[in-house]
């Protein structure tokens, strides 16, 4: 049982570089891809594709299936939700923050005022 | 995508929101995500000096969080490293930049919190990231908009 930190750090780790994020927006696109389709528009060769595969296949988020000799990669979006979860809830903490800071601010200029600063 | 910018338009000059964010006895009036206490609060708003605020939750959970003023111009600037002390998940150092902006009704206040994650294996990489990342988060906002 791998933890949710670990997860976590896989899922931006694998995120992080811009041919993988390319990958999975293709598959996004279109779901179930061979590697070679995946690897076209790409100007990398066919082991570098792999290597990419390998950690998006670690960090959960696509999966690969083998039928004959056609490997078929897709898509498997629940690491990338957590990851965006776990995003949302630094914006819920600061975005409920503000509105208090805005409040308390608010009260205090007016405060300032009456008192004729 | 590992970086968050909120905007809030404040109804108070912005010396008087800057030391709202900056100073002790602002920070303990707005800090956390709940009507929950704060427990400590302390700050030394001057670039290298620190500030350490604690919170207490409705669900009665505490959380601590820390870091070192980077950049300060009252009323207009205050940049701070953030971190969560002493949690269960240390995602590591981030970055916290506030500008204020004098506009006709009071301040508009510019939030971001930044290198939210994993910032040593994205040296290098930081371009590109924020813009084609958002692609794939319009997809999946749909499918985690519950949260």
């Amino acid at each position: 049982m791998v933890n949710y930190k670990e997860r976590l750090d896989r899922t931006f780790a694998a995120l992080v570089d811009p041919t993988r994020r390319a990958i999975l927006a293709r598959l996004e696109r279109k779901d179930g891809a061979s590697i070679s389709e995946l690897a076209e528009p790409f100007a990398i060769k066919l082991p570098a594709v792999m290597k990419h595969l390998d950690v998006l296949d670690e960090a959960g988020l696509v999966t690969r299936s083998k039928s004959g000799r056609t490997v078929t990669v897709r898509l498997r979006p629940q690491p990338m939700r957590e990851a965006l979860e776990w995003l949302r809830r630094y914006e819920h903490f600061w975005s409920r923050s503000l509105d208090r800071l805005t409040a308390y601010a608010e009260s205090k200029d007016t405060e300032a005022r009456r008192r004729g600063r | 995508m590992t970086s968050l910018t909120l905007v809030r338009r404040i109804k108070a000059r912005p010396q008087v929101v800057f030391d709202a964010v900056t100073t002790a006895e602002g920070i303990a009036h707005w800090w956390g995500p709940d009507a929950g206490p704060v427990l400590l609060s302390e700050s030394d708003p001057r670039v290298g000096g620190r500030y350490r605020v604690r919170f207490r939750m409705l669900d009665r959970t505490e959380h601590e969080s820390s870091g070192e003023f980077l950049e300060i111009a009252r009323p207009e600037r205050v940049v701070l490293s953030w971190r969560w002390t002493g949690g269960l998940e240390d995602p590591g150092e981030s970055r916290i930049e506030i500008t204020l902006r004098a506009v006709p009704e009071g301040t508009e206040l510019t939030f971001t919190h930044s290198r939210l994650y994993d910032e040593d294996s994205r040296r290098g990489h930081e371009k590109g990231w924020t813009g084609s990342l958002d692609k794939l988060e319009a997809h999946f906002a749909g499918v985690a908009a519950a949260g």
